[in-house]
């Protein structure tokens, strides 16, 4: 019986069938943060539970820190801090904390700590854990309580989801990253094009990514409402695996992860890879996305009074005129950062479009590496340098930033920001600031112009 | 015959009350609890910030255009929502806050997942109906009589007015709902079950986390 990938990990990971039709899935590996873990512990405080694996469990701070310092910015970010590294103390798990050359945004930090490996289950309290299916392994994110639920019997009550495969076929143009990639496929699908699906990418365009590109597809997968996401291991995998410095234990031993060639999904989706341009957002849903060389929407591009309504909507938020230009829109901040975008092969990009220019003038740069240790390695490589020289703000601490604005760094009410990040929803980087998701190099390119560029045009 | 009683033989097999139409698409979990109101390490005190940059201007006062603020919306317990409701990010406090606002219910054509589990766990039913059928329930939401809807989740329909729908929702999160029983507990009595599973775990899938 040919099965998916996703199947096989399912079924690799079932403990058993429950009566009321859900079934037990265990969690191989569990991670936590400052912010959606705290009511989790206390609840096994109340129901007098212990942790039923420690060993298998970590906690990173990396929501509500500054990136400024390594200090707590301010009494409540102080008091989550500390809340979840005495819950680990007292329980037994692992804790990088600030300061701790292993902290970082949870989804950079393990696979730079070798916890990942094809094959395993990982569950953590944030939606983003999407991105562990860059590796073969089934990831996906859980509320608080589901938190609880794992950390006091390492399983999660589970239903076996439909499968969905986006096959990604043809070489992507020069200038064309994984980020493009995946916001053509949330256009594509759409918001919630993919709720109540696993989704898997497939084909040329995904398989020829490397390690960096396929975490960011598979971590921007939520945005089109994939519970899960997954990428075939290979090659690319194993040697991504190999000479790794490992906070665990395990290796990867070459058993093979990835969909039967008969295999069946519940719904195909096909994307040339020669069809995406360099994508940026206009409006405050993921799917409202544009090519660069391309104009906001107009009414007229719309059928329904319900749909005419919603882009006004989001116009009028975003402060944009219909059918304006993509590369007229000016920006206050361009922000390079986030579990979608801070890694190594990120930084890397945004320099190379950065070396010997620099950011328009009124533009605040601001770039926060994913982790500790990328940090060290860009520095290392002279990176910094190169985002100093040209007007970057380089934070020496790691963390999720203003990505979500849930430490110090909030834009205001109006700030437009060209970012490297996930999400544009209103608010999301503060109460009224305006978002365009774009790739790392878009953000380097749009912080030169002053406005949103074109990253073809800076050679 | 299925086992829906509860621990104190508790059962919640209808929820019935004032519904207010919330049309929106894509309304995402940093829109249901805004970010500031995260800081906490409880999961009280979380009202005033549910919808609150819908609910409340810059200075705090109420925006007295937003559904949930006119009467007889102000003393709804059941949201008709737009498309993809809950999406985003994975934040619980999204569904405690709508609970403690005095939500039972949201119904709609489609939910995010995380969002849907989250609700589950905490007793906020998510009916799922076709696009007609919400679509006929916002109108009905909208007339300003305060009539009632009806949500039998024994036999999942909804009755409002004229409207006598059927609606789509997992077993499993029926029985929870109806139940009302802590998942962590009654998945505790499946330990024997857990440790024959751990004792065939495979050596490269047996994480040991460096302290």
């Amino acid at each position: 019986m040919s099965r998916t990938l996703y199947d096989k990990l399912v079924d690799a990971h079932k403990v058993c069938d429950l009566p009321d039709g859900d079934m037990l899935i265990y969690v191989d590996f569990h991670i936590m943060n400052e912010y959606t873990s705290p009511q989790a512990f206390s609840g096994l405080d109340t129901k007098g539970l212990d942790v039923w694996r420690p060993e298998a469990h970590l906690a990173v701070v990396d929501h509500v820190n500054a990136t400024r310092s390594n200090e707590p910015h301010d009494a409540a970010s102080k008091l989550l801090i500390d809340n979840l590294e005495s819950n680990c103390t007292r329980h037994d798990i692992a804790f990088y904390g600030l300061g701790d050359q292993r902290q970082g945004i949870e989804h950079v930090v393990v696979p730079e700590q070798g916890l990942v490996t094809p094959g395993m289950l990982i569950a953590c309290g944030d939606s983003h854990t999407t991105t562990y299916g860059a590796y073969g392994a089934l990831g996906f994110g859980i509320g608080t309580s589901e938190v609880e639920h794992v950390l006091a019997t390492q399983t999660l009550r589970y239903k076996r989801m439909k499968t969905m495969r986006v096959l990604i076929e043809g070489d992507t143009a020069p200038g064309v990253t994984a980020k493009d990639i995946i916001m053509k496929v949330v256009q594509v699908v759409g918001a919630g094009g993919a709720n109540g699906f696993a989704v898997e990418f497939a084909g040329s365009a995904t398989q020829n990514l490397d390690m960096a590109g396929r975490m960011t597809v598979c971590n921007m997968a939520v945005e089109l409402g994939a519970r899960a996401a997954l990428i075939a291991a290979d090659e690319i995998t194993e040697t991504a695996l190999q000479g790794h410095s490992h906070s665990g234990r395990f290796t990867y031993n070459g058993e093979s992860w990835h969909s039967d060639l008969e295999a069946v999904f519940d719904k195909e989706v096909t994307i040339a890879g020669g069809d995406i341009e360099p994508l940026i957002t206009w409006g405050t849903s993921p799917d409202q996305s544009v090519p660069i060389t391309a104009q906001v929407p107009v009414a007229s591009d719309y059928v329904t009074p319900k749909a005419k309504a919603a882009l006004a909507r989001s116009l009028n938020y975003m402060g944009l005129t219909e059918g304006q230009s993509a590369q007229s829109i000016e920006i206050d901040t361009a922000f390079i950062g986030s579990c979608t975008n801070s890694r190594i092969e990120d930084l890397r990009e945004a320099a190379k479009i950065l070396t010997g220019r620099h950011v328009a003038a009124g533009v605040e740069a601001i770039v926060v590496p994913g982790s500790a240790m990328t940090r060290l390695k860009a520095e290392a490589e002279g990176l910094r340098e190169i985002f100093e020289a040209a007007g970057f703000e380089w934070r020496p601490e790691a963390g999720c930033s203003m990505c979500l604005a849930m430490n110090d760094d909030i834009a205001m009410d109006g700030e437009r920001v060209a970012s490297s990040t996930n999400r544009n929803f209103e608010g999301r980087q503060g109460r009224g600031a305006r978002t365009h998701l774009m790739s790392p190099a878009m953000v380097a390119a749009a912080a030169i112009a002053g406005h949103l560029a074109d990253v073809r045009d800076f050679k | 015959m299925n086992d829906w009683q509860g621990k104190d033989g508790q059962m919640t097999k209808t929820i019935k009350g004032i519904s207010a139409p919330l049309p929106l698409a894509n309304v995402d979990t940093d829109v249901i609890m805004p970010k500031r109101f995260l800081i906490t390490i409880t999961r009280e005190g979380l009202a005033d910030g549910t919808f609150a940059d819908l609910r409340f201007d810059n200075e705090g006062a109420r925006r007295p255009d937003f559904i949930l603020n006119k009467a007889p919306w102000t003393q709804a317990n059941i949201l008709v929502v737009g498309d993809n409701f809950g999406c985003g990010s994975s934040r619980e406090h999204a569904v405690w806050g709508m609970r403690q606002l005095g939500i039972d219910a949201c119904i709609g054509t489609s939910f995010a997942g995380i969002f849907y589990d989250n609700a589950r766990k905490n007793g906020l039913a998510l009916p799922i109906v076709s696009h007609q059928t919400r679509d006929l329930l916002l109108r009905f939401a909208d007339d300003d009589n305060g009539a009632e809807i009806e949500i039998d989740l024994i036999n999942r329909t909804i009755t409002a007015g004229d409207i006598d729908a059927p609606f789509e929702m997992d077993p499993a999160t029926q029985t929870a709902l109806i139940r009302g029983r802590d998942d962590t507990l009654d998945s505790l009595e499946h330990a024997g079950a857990i440790r024959e599973y751990e004792a065939g775990l495979k050596s490269e899938m047996r994480v040991s986390v460096i302290k």
